[in-house]
């Protein structure tokens, strides 16, 4: 950002003004992003919905991008602004390390990120507001982090698992019920998959997979070979799996009682 | 009262020309070569901080030769302008062309403007496609000219030379081991003929290799890959021999 407000102040997201509306400006919004930590690495996944109101905007939508080789984001809220947002994201990281030789540390890509997030307050206040999630693998510590933001670009580090977005509740208490410190990135990958599975169950902003259309959630996995974004035959195979256990157990697996 | 001399044109162009090719003559040569899945760039760099070569966008190269401040700075703006086009427009229209034009024309500004020293600087800036076809290598000497080569390009000091050797031995469709090892055999040879050992770690080495699955294609090679490759390339020439001889 610091580059671009230099040489072209002009594209910038936040330097624009909006004019007064009244009420809510309707707009997509995308939903729920889990992600979850595992010995080794991250998992961060996304839903496909955006809606606009009651209605669905977009089944298939991509709210899952890497920012470099070890970071990725997940982005809930307005999808159009989001999304610039990412760009904008990607850009300035990858202009930081072609200029200077050396990826910028991971606490301080989630600042960065931060600052972008309050820029757009603005935006936020009439209701079109970009929640993030971020999550890397920390090559300096050798292990994966998730950061969560709030409107006013407050960043917090979240440890194990973290969801944001209408159905992160929901997913929050699936995955807190199925993390173990122990998980293998396959179990990982499971796990949020479950998770989304449960907020598409009470949330209605939340997708599910939908098999018949072959839309399935998006599943990336960071881990000291970089990012790697699952491809739909993967994915659609652990949604599968998981579809066919709950044929028998809607609700998911039991956790135990004490 | 003494009147400035009058020097004409013809010889003040020529004279910064010359003051440009002997600032660029006294840095070590870099070769770029054309291999069978990509491009690379080789050249004798002691230092492991001051790159001769760097990535400017995903499958665009550069590497230079010369005043290190003066092509960092060239650099820089390439970098700048290939990560604006790209945000503006589209990740596809950033071209190694396009840069190479942006190049020649400061290049040309500032050799012409006579209130500025020229830059003692030659540039390459190579774009790796999808197909050994589709490869782009362009030539920017100091005086903001373009020449498109093709195989294989040398500059520095040693420049001419080192690129009637290249241009002799390079093949199309050479691997990656056997195009390192022929670019450290043309830049082993000195001015007079002789030849000298250049250790690996005295070796700086990059690709723009088209089979990497990223977006991003350049790679630097060091280590104990480069070891690797050089072995390779080293044993490679001795089976090449052994099958010539048994023929």
């Amino acid at each position: 950002m610091d580059f671009l407000s230099e040489h072209q102040p002009e594209i910038l997201p936040g330097n624009r003004q909006l004019p007064p509306t009244q009420g809510v400006i309707e707009a997509p919004h995308g939903t729920t992003i889990v992600a979850v930590t595992f010995p080794g690495g991250v998992v961060l996944a996304g839903d496909r919905r955006a809606t606009m109101g009651n209605v669905i905007a977009q089944r298939d939508i991509e709210k899952v991008f890497p920012a470099d080789e070890y970071s990725a984001v997940g982005i809930a809220g307005t999808a159009g602004l989001a999304v610039e947002m990412v760009k904008l994201f990607q850009l300035e990281l990858e202009h930081f390390e072609k200029v200077e030789g050396a990826q910028l540390s991971l606490e301080g890509k989630a600042n960065r990120l931060s600052t972008m997030i309050r820029s757009n307050l603005g935006m936020a206040m009439q209701g079109l507001a970009v929640v993030p999630l971020f999550a890397g693998y920390d090559v300096d510590r050798g292990k994966g982090r998730i950061f969560s933001y709030d409107v006013t670009g407050g960043r917090s580090e979240e440890h194990n698992y973290a969801a944001t977005g209408s159905g992160s509740i929901f997913a929050r208490g699936a995955m807190k019920k199925l993390f173990r410190d122990d998980l293998s990135e396959a179990e990982a990958t499971t796990l949020v998959v479950q998770a989304l599975y449960d907020a598409a169950d009470d949330d209605s902003a939340t997708g599910g997979p939908d098999v018949a259309r072959r839309i399935y959630p998006i599943i990336t996995v960071i881990t000291d070979d970089g990012f790697r974004r699952l491809t739909e035959t993967e994915a659609s195979e652990i949604a599968r799996s998981i579809l066919e256990r709950r044929l028998e157990q809607p609700d998911g697996p039991r956790a135990a009682l004490l | 009262m003494s009147t400035p001399f009058y020097v004409s044109p013809q010889q003040a162009m020529a004279d910064r020309a010359e003051y440009a090719r002997k600032g660029i003559a006294r840095g070590r040569s870099l070769v770029v070569l054309q291999f069978a899945d990509g491009i690379v760039f080789v050249g004798e760099n002691p230092s492991r901080a001051l790159h001769k070569f760097s990535e400017i966008y995903d499958r665009i190269g550069f590497a230079a030769a010369g005043k290190y401040n003066e092509y960092e700075n060239l650099r820089i703006g390439g970098v700048r302008y290939a990560d604006l086009r790209g945000y503006t427009y589209d990740r596809d229209d950033v071209t190694a062309r396009g840069l190479a034009n942006v190049y020649a024309q400061t290049l040309g500004t500032i050799f012409s403007s006579a209130a500025e020293k020229p830059y003692e600087v030659e540039l390459v800036v190579a774009e790796v496609g999808e197909t050994p076809e589709g490869d782009q290598i362009y030539r920017l000497p100091h005086d903001g000219s373009i020449v498109d080569e093709h195989g294989s390009v040398a500059v520095g000091g040693n420049a001419e030379q080192i690129s009637s050797y290249l241009d002799q031995r390079h093949q199309e469709g050479m691997t990656l081991a056997e195009a390192l090892k022929l670019a450290v055999q043309a830049l082993s040879r000195d001015t007079n003929g002789s030849e000298r050992e250049i250790p690996a770690e005295r070796l700086e080495v990059a690709v723009l290799d088209r089979t990497r699955p990223q977006k991003r294609k350049f790679k630097r090679i060091s280590g104990r890959q480069l070891s690797r490759l050089l072995d390779a390339g080293a044993a490679g020439g001795d089976a090449e021999g052994a099958s010539e001889d048994a023929e």
